[in-house]
């Protein structure tokens, strides 16, 4: 076990497995999509956080990522265009004893969805995100997205785009966000225990997976997953450790006055205790921004994670205060109160 | 004066006018709370500029307060004013036109000085200068009054100016013989936190009352009590209303109710009205936007609660494509569209009939979905009761449509017990049985409703067609145009519940006059007036938009030789609608696009036309 996982939640009174979420759909994802990677992490995870099979709901937008809900067997609903956060807010708020998984990609969260992005972040309500990122539109078969890089050449960007991409981290933390992850689809084993803490957190968590598109973006991380190279230019952090990484991970993160440095430890008198140890839980979000920010190495794992009060448990301790001190249980106590008056027959 | 005989009155219509900080609302709530104590039957419609403060003595700043009240069912706010009480210059001139020749004409005049009054483009004082001999116009310096009265008992000349809205209700009391503790009670409730302001209130008050008593001329009045039905009684406006039809359903159904929304005048006192009731449980979720307000509301209706979002016309425009949503999905949904004066932005606290093709058709492919409409503030609770009835029990979104008018106007409500409303059942399916999303009752057509949490129903809905009864993603062209035609059936079959259309008046008249929605106590005021006459005319004033009533084709059928007008707030939408329902008919049309709700006076003379 990885920790715990509150109670509010109803937990499966038998131990589920990976065969319990297994749907019987066909997945019609393009063979060699990074996609597959990320469904069986969420298989695997969900039996291992336990909750009952069917206290899940998966929720989605529109584009690849959002055919999700078809291939998991939860409760499930496929929505319209951005607008997975807001449905998935009405599903939470009206039963916060649900598990709310949110699937989606860069154009549905960033681009059409980005007013829900941010509101969903910025209110803290307790729901999971998957931002499936791929730098690129592929259900709609290859243009820019609000990720692709500035230059990018895509079937609306012929001559490359001139549009600055968003980093998502800087904009979950931006938003207020209380917990951002970073995992990448050749790691699964990585997503998956970023998955669970993600269902461990108490808020809104963004897990942006960096995922190729085979077919419109094909090698769109390849400078970050080449074996030659993978090692050293991403960096796993794990919360009350040192930041380390590199094949003989002898390459880490130090804060030199307000920037993160890369150095090698054994060089230029640098030891361990130089390194920075990463603490997730720090309410300031500037060091977590530098990381989200980094692009050699690349930071994945759990960035950030602060507890804060969700939404959902507010609105449910708000209307307890509420229904304590009021005189009004039902709506005939309403009808009748305030100012009324009676009409006798004499009248 | 206490030496004249006091008058009686059948129904008397005054409005109150100033500026928009004068205080008009608050002293024409005040006067209309205390005149429904006094057992009156009421109507009445705040009428107010978008402005929050708008420039002062400017004809767009003025705010208005319109009471009709009387002995009589009072059907409306009523059209022309038969005591106007004016507080300043552009108020006057901007209200004039609604008042009737003869009427009496109270005015503030402290603030009609040479200035001011250039300002609206009188060149000289119409009180004085003979320009309203057609009325009976008394000017007093009321605010001067106030102020006199105030600053000997060392109040500030300020919080004195504020006050002049409640010297006039302490006139107007004195007029209409209301009672005089009654109403300082009603300030004590108003002004109570804050002792000093109360007095100063109940002084400018009281002092109002007795100035009725020793100035000639001002006319006064004695209530006769209005016969309405055995029963308990208060005001409400068709927002309050609305809000609280929808939470009578939720409580009946036994479920939560759930309201995204994003803030849109006239309707954001609805959202504001059920974000006050969380001793019941209300959900609200004031949402980033009005997509959100009713995706949100789709989402809690997935998840098992009574979804609902409430918008104007603008609002409603960006909701489209998630009502596409909930009709593909077959959710429970209540989308309220206090309709305003549009198109675009248009003229935000006008009302106007403007939505109700938007409503009917307003979105991608085929996708029905129920339409009804509220006749009068009061109505609005029934209204929205049945909105969610019908959504729950036949897995539909309804759209209901209400305005501007009867959402800020308010009515006498008798009010209802929870237990005589008619019951609500949802059509849940059963924990741990066989479930496919698009089965369905071969009655209704309605699916089931399977809420997540419940054990052995997991399943996926969507935006994306699916196959009958199965509901797997699906592209096959046979299923989908047979899911077309089963979400459409669904909805029409919901007429066959409904009441019958009510027809009104003389079935075998020379005039069918057809209306709906908010425009229901003008029209029906003036087919009663015509009766009177013995003008054979009939009404038929519809609630259920679509599906009709089954009987809708007879009634119309009746007056096939005859003449038929549809009278309504907009350029014929609905005489538009009728006539792709029901062909080989003349509907005629009575159009008004001004903002303003019809007046009698214009009703009966248009269907008078009509008859030989």
């Amino acid at each position: 076990m990885k920790g715990y996982i509150r109670n509010t939640i109803e937990k499966s009174p038998v131990p589920l497995t990976k065969e319990d979420f297994a749907s019987d759909q066909m997945v019609r994802w393009c063979p060699g999509c990074g996609n597959y990677a990320i469904l069986n992490s969420v298989l695997r995870v969900f039996p291992e956080i336990g909750y009952k099979k069917e206290k899940y709901v998966v929720v989605s937008g529109i584009g690849c990522s959002s055919r999700f809900p078809y291939y998991v067997n939860t409760y499930g609903f496929h929505g319209i265009h951005g607008r997975a956060f807001p449905i998935a807010s009405g599903v939470k708020i009206a039963n916060p004893g649900l598990s709310v998984w949110i699937a989606t990609g860069d154009g549905d969260s960033m681009a059409i969805g980005g007013n829900h992005f941010i509101h969903i972040i910025r209110r803290n309500l307790d729901v999971n995100i998957l931002l499936f990122n791929n730098q690129i539109y592929g259900l709609t078969k290859g243009q820019y997205s609000p990720t692709s890089p500035l230059g990018a050449m895509t079937k609306t960007s012929p001559y490359g785009t001139i549009e600055h991409p968003f980093n998502p981290g800087e904009l979950v933390i931006g938003a207020s966000g209380t917990f951002f992850a970073r995992g990448i689809d050749i790691m699964p084993n990585l997503l998956t225990d970023i998955l669970f803490e993600a269902a461990k957190h108490d808020g809104t968590s963004v897990v942006e997976i960096l995922q190729n598109c085979v077919i419109f973006n094909d090698g769109a991380y390849e400078h970050l997953t080449n074996k030659e190279v993978r090692d050293d230019r991403l960096c796993i952090v794990e919360h009350g450790k040192p930041i380390v990484f590199g094949k003989n991970k002898n390459k880490g993160i130090i804060l030199k006055g307000n920037k993160l440095e890369v150095v090698t430890i054994g060089e230029n008198s640098i030891t361990m205790d130089d390194i920075l140890v990463h603490d997730q839980t720090m309410p300031d979000p500037g060091i977590h921004v530098l990381l989200a920010k980094m692009t050699n190495p690349v930071i994945l794992g759990v960035i950030r994670a602060v507890p804060a009060p969700t939404y959902d448990d507010l609105m449910e301790d708000q209307i307890q205060q509420v229904k304590q001190s009021s005189p009004i249980k039902c709506m005939d106590d309403l009808l009748n109160s305030g100012d009324t008056w009676e009409v006798t027959e004499e009248a | 004066m206490s030496h004249v005989e006091r008058k009686p009155i059948q129904d008397i219509v005054i409005k109150f006018v100033g500026d928009s900080g004068d205080g008009m609302q608050l002293l024409g709530s005040l006067f209309s709370e205390a005149v429904s104590y006094a057992g009156e039957d009421l109507a009445t419609f705040p009428d107010f500029p978008s402005e929050v403060r708008a420039p002062r003595n400017t004809i767009f700043g003025v705010s208005g307060y319109q009471i009709h009240f009387g002995q009589r069912k009072i059907f409306s706010p009523g059209d022309r004013v038969d005591i106007l009480v004016c507080f300043n210059p552009a108020s006057l001139k901007a209200n004039l036109k609604f008042v009737k020749p003869g009427a009496t004409i109270i005015v503030d005049d402290t603030s009609f000085n040479k200035e001011l009054l250039e300002k609206v483009g009188y060149s000289s004082n119409p009180l004085t200068d003979g320009s309203l001999s057609n009325y009976h116009v008394l000017h007093y310096p009321i605010t001067k009054m106030c102020i006199e009265l105030a600053t000997e008992k060392n109040y500030d000349k300020k919080s004195a100016e504020k006050a002049k809205n409640i010297f006039a209700l302490g006139m107007l009391s004195n007029m209409f013989s209301l009672s005089k503790e009654l109403v300082i009670d009603l300030l004590r409730k108003k002004f109570g936190k804050k002792p000093e302001v109360f007095e100063l209130n109940k002084l400018i008050f009281e002092t109002g009352y007795h100035f009725v008593d020793i100035t000639e001329d001002i006319p006064v009045f004695f209530l006769r009590k209005t016969k309405l039905a055995p029963g308990k009684y208060r005001n409400i406006t068709g927002n309050q209303a609305t809000a609280w039809g929808l939470m009578a359903a939720a409580e009946k159904a036994g479920l939560q109710l759930f309201l995204g929304s994003y803030p849109i005048t006239p309707a954001t006192e609805i959202l504001m009205e059920l974000a006050k009731h969380r001793e019941l449980g209300v959900k609200t979720f004031q949402a980033e936007d009005e997509i959100a307000g009713i995706t949100s509301a789709i989402g809690a209706s997935f998840a098992g609660a009574l979804g609902a979002t409430s918008t104007s016309g603008p609002g409603l425009s960006l909701k489209s494509e998630a009502l596409g949503l909930a009709v593909m999905t077959e959710l429970p949904l209540v989308v309220v569209d206090v309709q305003r004066a549009g198109p675009s932005t248009g003229m935000p606290t006008k009302s106007e009939q403007g939505d109700l093709l938007q409503a009917l058709y307003g979105r991608n492919g085929e996708a029905p979905l129920m339409v009804i409409a509220a006749s009068s503030p009061a109505d609005c609770f029934y209204a929205a009761y049945e909105a969610a009835k019908y959504a729950l029990e036949h897995m539909t979104p309804v759209i209901l449509l209400t305005d501007g008018y009867i959402g800020f106007g308010s009515e006498v409500f008798r009010i209802p017990k929870l237990a005589d409303l008619p019951e609500i059942k949802p059509p849940f399916a059963t924990p741990n049985t066989k479930y496919y999303p698009y089965e369905r009752d071969p009655e209704t057509l309605v699916r089931k409703w399977a809420i997540p949490g419940m054990e052995g129903l997991r399943h996926r809905i969507g935006g994306l067609e699916k196959t009958d009864i199965y509901g797997e993603v699906s592209t096959d062209p046979l299923n989908h145009e047979k899911m077309v035609k089963l979400r459409e059936e669904k909805v029409r079959r919901i007429a066959r519940r409904l009441p019958p259309q009510e027809l009104y008046g003389n079935p075998e008249g020379e005039l069918l006059v057809i209306s709906w929605g908010g425009t229901f106590g003008q029209v029906r005021q003036a087919v009663e007036e015509l009766l009177k006459e013995d003008i054979p005319v009939a009404h038929a004033h519809f609630r259920y938009i679509f599906p009709l009533p089954e009987n809708t084709g007879k009634i119309l059928q009746q007056f096939k030789d005859k003449k038929i007008v549809v009278a309504e707030l907009n350029r014929g939408q609905f005489a538009k609608y009728l006539r792709t329902e029901f062909e080989g008919y003349t509907f005629h049309q009575y159009n008004k696009v001004q903002g303003h709700p019809f007046t009698v006076a214009e009703l009966m003379e248009n269907f008078k036309s009509f008859i030989k």
